[in-house]
């Protein structure tokens, strides 16, 4: 089972089923983060700050505390003393001062919105009074915003005594910038300098939101006796309870954590806010305590993505052979170190041969939330400045921009942006099938200008468990403790299915707490299906070896003269040759044997392979408004195997439109005292249904060999593509270079007055 | 949000007794602001006068060409009046910009014209369409153009005690039509940079011989451009004449710098809205529209 097998040979994998939570989810009974209740329970509220930064001199709780209904009152000096110790927090890492603070601010409050203080009450209205009655006595800080600001000479310092790492030599100085991290390979210099041309520009993007529907909330219960619960929406309840136990000081298994279904989190639940500070109510309180964030406290104190400045020079010789690449880049990281540097300076490498280069990011921080992972965490933004650019140098050597890229694709064994060759990846066919698209060739009309961006996304594999379990009437139980984001029930149990040789609808897929299964890492890096797929698969394997071993003996032969058939045992030898058990025959017999038929297993996989996507963009610009509309839109992906095609082609729309909210209107906006101008939906402008088209896709299926069924990560891939997809079509609709994000209306008209 | 009081009067009468007992009293409409100000800790009222059980106030009547609509009724409910459909389609297309369908079954012109926002949608097209409010209160009625109504963000010209019972659309003449149109970022569900209403009047050899020209979202109220109709009249709306009316707008436009758009992105729409919704209205004037 080791080779992919072709497509034709699948009963299951490649088939459309519902997928198992769906009635729950469209009838309303799914129980998400701010729905759970439990007996008890009462409700916290947080105090936010509201300066951009400033010292703590004091914080007076007594009133607060002396209200009538009040429970429990916390702050940072309820909190364990922290270690500058790095852990693992979701698909980045940090320290657990950091982590803490996030939480909690210690001292000093980086950015409007920054937690101060908690209370729990017998009620929200009173918790809500209760913040009202705490007197914080703030020094105000100078702050910085923009990374410019952060980096400028005598600019306000938020980590005091940080000291970039990653320089050599050290800087001798503090800063805010945290951290570079750098790949070079070759003379870039030399190179640019022999190349026949020579592209360069300066862009920008701002910070923006993962916008998931589901703001953050939790449930927290600690007792006396040490042991605590957690109910949380995340997108890993095991690593969530690692931070939160970390930060408390608790064995992890003290902490049981429940998973409720999640709506949405893209990067944005992969870390913790909310958790330790319900705990610490809980624990003062004596009683079960919700907090949840407001949809202002989401923007304001969760974590966006980075915005991005960066300087970029490509060379390529006359025939459009690019001949190197340097790009230096800042990340405008928010609050607390750690932002995606390492992950954009591989995006800037990972899809094109170039014989030079150099990429350098910068982590740098400032006075807003600190950023988090989003969908690709730290791509798109660099895609974008480097596939804007490769459409600059298409334009100047007047080669079509998709022959430029397939000119220099990375293709198997090519160096990848470590230079580990690549493996068996699918970028040419992916260009190859752009190529080929209707699309690609469509006539535009007038204000019309087409656009197309490649990527290149790592994806990752990663620690993953899974359990399957028989009933005695042979139906299947499959659990695991991924939490279910894209469909992910559904495409376990099509794998157990296929595997087994049984249907999808036997298959039952619970996703289970912390105390119910082993560890499992965050639902993040698309990693699922392939690293939970292949445990779940793995472990359906070891319970088709006990079907065969127990068929065997109810035949009288040897293991070895039993066949794993169409979801049943067929003896090929003996007397009872010809003759077959059904799994419910053998499952149903399990007192006669050594127990009930289950497997689990745990996995590590470091066998996945990145994701690659070419996007094709229409837009027409209005000249005398500069709004731009999308009017056709083609994503085209290499999906290894679309285990269940349906949610593959929704993470294709779905990045697709994100990474198109991305380009036109997201964007967070400041006031000139560090305050988010515009903290809701109204005003963080995502698509509406009403502002596209519908998203067509192209599935290009080339497996993975490390995947039972060829599996590759498919969630984030295709958000890398649209900002310079986007961007590109723009440009070519106006003829004018398009360098900064988002292309609000009022932008892109600016940029058309000022071109005439 | 805690409000003491919830009222639902039947009539006008009991209505403006109640506002007038409690100052701090707000009438509710479609509630599509007024809840939302409220969750937001911008509004805290003490008690609420819910205005839809009273007679006719979500009714549109139509008598002798003119049109009565009744403070409350829904925005999409307007669409369900053919005759108020034609005679005035930028007033209904404008009130069927707000916001989404779910907003708009809420949404009323009264609570749009009485929020007081500088932005709000339908305004500009009532104003073009040199519509009238009647306000009750304790001392009677009063018929007031409802370009008099709003003074500046959130503030009404409205006594205590008083609130908008009737929208009144005077009689369209004939050859005559009105138009609206916005500029938002998105195609929906946004709140409008620029908006401008016209309506105008044309002969039977198509020149212009009225025209009001009314603009939202470039001062601290909606506005009327009298300049702007006037550059108009006399014209067959050639471009002469189209840039002429752009260029009053354009210099009656004191907008802001904020989040929504720059001032000079502001004033420049607002010319190039006002020519186009114009020329809708031309279009639907001599009836090929
Ligand atoms: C998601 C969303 C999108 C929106 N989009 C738009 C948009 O695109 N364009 C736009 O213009 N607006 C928009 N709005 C704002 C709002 O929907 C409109 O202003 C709407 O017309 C208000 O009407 P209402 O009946 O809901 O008012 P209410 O909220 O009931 O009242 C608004 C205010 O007017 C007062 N009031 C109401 N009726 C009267 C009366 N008869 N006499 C005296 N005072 C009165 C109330 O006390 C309150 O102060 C949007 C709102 C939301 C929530």
């Amino acid at each position: 089972m080791n080779a992919p097998e072709p497509k034709g040979k699948f009963r299951v994998v490649g088939t459309r089923p519902v997928r198992p939570d769906g009635i729950d989810k469209v009838t309303g009974k799914a129980i998400y983060g701010p729905d759970f209740v439990t007996a008890g329970m009462i409700q916290g509220a947080i105090l936010r700050s509201p300066h951009a930064h400033a010292r703590i001199r004091s914080i007076d709780t007594s009133k607060a505390e002396a209200l009538p209904g009040v429970k429990a009152v916390v702050t940072s000096a309820d909190f364990p003393g922290q270690s500058a110790k790095i852990i693992a927090a979701g698909e980045t890492s940090s320290s657990l001062q950091n982590i803490a603070a996030t939480c909690m601010a210690n001292g000093k409050v980086l950015y409007i919105g920054h937690a101060v203080a908690a209370v729990a009450a017998t009620t929200k209205a009173i918790a809500e009074a209760a913040l009202k009655l705490i007197v914080v006595d703030y020094e105000v800080l100078p702050h910085v915003i923009e990374v410019e600001e952060a980096l400028a000479e005598g600019a306000p310092i938020l980590h005091e005594g940080m000291i970039t790492k990653g320089l050599d030599p050290a800087p001798d100085r503090p800063s805010n910038a945290s951290m570079v991290f750098t790949l070079a390979g070759g003379d870039v210099d030399a190179a640019l300098a022999a190349s026949a041309v020579t592209v360069s520009g300066h862009y920008r993007t701002a910070p923006v939101h993962q916008g998931y529907i589901e703001p953050h909330a939790c449930v927290a219960s600690w007792n006396a006796d040490g042991q605590g619960q957690l109910w949380i929406s995340s997108q890993g309840h095991f690593d969530l309870r690692n931070q939160t136990a970390s930060v408390l000081h608790m064995p992890s298994s003290d902490l049981r954590t429940y998973p409720l279904e999640i709506g949405g989190g893209f990067g944005g639940k992969t870390g913790i806010y909310l958790e330790p500070v319900a705990m610490l109510l809980s624990r003062k309180a004596g009683r079960p305590v919700r907090l949840t964030m407001s949809r202002e406290d989401v923007f304001n104190a969760s974590g966006p993505a980075p915005g991005i400045v960066a300087d970029i020079t490509i060379g390529a010789s006359e025939d459009g052979t690019l001949t190197a690449l340097k790009l230096e880049f800042w990340n405008q990281a928010g609050a607390f170190p750690g932002s995606t540097i390492h992950s954009g300076v591989m995006t800037a490498l990972g899809a094109y041969r170039l014989p030079a280069y150099f990429a350098r990011g910068w982590d740098v921080v400032s006075n807003f939330a600190g950023t988090k992972a989003y969908r690709a965490p730290g791509a798109p933004q660099v895609a974008f400045v480097v596939e804007s650019c490769l459409d600059d140098i298409a334009r100047k050597l007047g080669i079509d921009a998709l022959d430029l890229r397939l000119k220099n694709a990375a293709r198997p064994g090519d160096p990848g942006p470590t230079r580990v060759p690549h493996g068996a990846i699918g970028y040419v066919e992916c260009l190859e099938a752009a190529k080929a698209h209707p699309h690609w060739s469509a006539p535009l009309g007038p204000n019309q200008g087409r656009g197309v961006a490649g990527a290149f996304w790592g994806n990752y594999g990663g620690q993953s468990t899974a359990a399957v379990a028989l009933a005695a009437d042979g139906s299947v139980q499959v659990t695991t403790g991924s939490p279910d984001i894209g469909g992910s029930r559904a495409s376990m149990a099509i794998m157990a299915a296929e595997t087994l040789g049984v249907p999808y609808e036997s298959v039952r897929v619970t996703i289970a707490d912390t105390g119910s299964i082993g560890y499992s890492m965050v639902t993040g890096g698309s990693r699922v299906t392939f690293a939970t797929g292949k445990a779940v698969i793995g472990a359906a394997q070891k319970v088709i070896a006990t079907l065969v071993e127990r068929a065997a003996s109810l035949f009288g032969v040897e293991p070895g003269q039993v066949e794993w058939r169409d979801g049943a045992a067929h003896c090929l030898d003996g007397e009872r040759a010809g003759e077959s058990l059904s799994i419910s025959a053998i499952a149903g017999k399990a007192g006669q044997f050594s127990g009930p038929i289950v497997a689990e297993l745990a996995v590590n996989p470091l066998d996945y392979l990145p994701a690659f996507a070419v996007h094709i963009c229409d837009t027409e610009v209005d000249p005398e408004t500069g709004n731009v509309s999308i009017i056709r839109y083609t994503t085209v992906q290499d999906v290894g195997t679309a285990i269940h095609p349906d949610y593959v082609e929704g993470q294709m729309q779905g990045g697709a439109v994100q990474g198109i909210g991305w380009a036109l209107n997201e964007a967070y906006v400041f006031d000139g005292n560090g305050r988010m101008e515009n903290p809701g939906f109204l005003d963080y402008r995502m698509p509406v249904a009403s502002d596209l088209p519908m998203i067509d896709t192209v599935m290009v299926e080339v497996p993975n060999p490390a995947h039972p069924y060829g599996v590759k990560g498919v969630g984030e891939a295709p958000i890398v593509p649209p900002l310079a997809a986007v961007a590109n079509a723009v440009a070519r609709a106006t003829g004018l270079p398009m360098r900064q994000l988002p292309l609000s209306p009022d932008r892109v008209w600016a940029a058309i007055q000022a071109a005439k | 949000m805690t409000v003491q009081t919830y009222h639902a009067p039947r009539t006008r009468e009991e209505a403006v007794a109640l506002l007038a007992a409690d100052p701090a009293a707000r009438v509710l409409s479609g509630g599509t602001d007024l809840i939302v100000q409220m969750r937001a800790g911008r509004a805290a009222p003490s008690s609420i006068v819910d205005i839809k059980n009273i007679s006719a106030m979500q009714a549109v009547l139509g008598n002798d060409g003119r049109y009565t609509i009744g403070a409350a009724m829904p925005c999409t409910g307007l669409l369900r009046d053919e005759g108020l459909c034609k005679a005035w389609p930028g007033v209904v297309e404008a009130a069927n910009l707000i916001g989404s369908v779910q907003v708009r079954n809420r949404a009323t012109m009264g609570g749009n014209l009485c929020n007081a926002s500088p932005a709000a949608d339908s305004v500009p097209a009532l104003i073009a369409a040199g519509a009238t409010v009647l306000v009750v209160g304790p001392a009677g009625m009063r018929e007031v153009p409802v370009e008099d109504i709003p003074v500046s963000p959130g503030k009404t010209s409205l006594a205590a005690g008083e609130f908008v019972a009737e929208i009144r659309l005077p009689v369209r003449p004939p050859r005559s039509a009105d138009a609206y149109l916005r500029s938002i970022p998105r195609t929906e569900m946004d709140i409008a940079v620029v908006g401008a209403g016209v309506s105008l009047t044309l002969d039977e050899a198509g020149t212009c011989t009225a025209a009001r020209v009314a603009l939202g979202a470039v001062a601290p109220t909606a506005i009327v451009v009298p300049e702007a109709g006037a550059a108009l009249v006399g014209t067959k709306l050639d471009d002469a004449a189209l840039d002429a009316m752009a260029a009053a707008v354009r210099a009656a436009c004191r907008p802001i710098d904020d989040k929504r758009g720059t001032a000079e992105y502001r004033t420049a729409m607002a010319g190039v809205l006002a020519k186009r919704t114009a020329l809708i209205a031309a279009a639907r004037a001599r009836g090929e529209a």
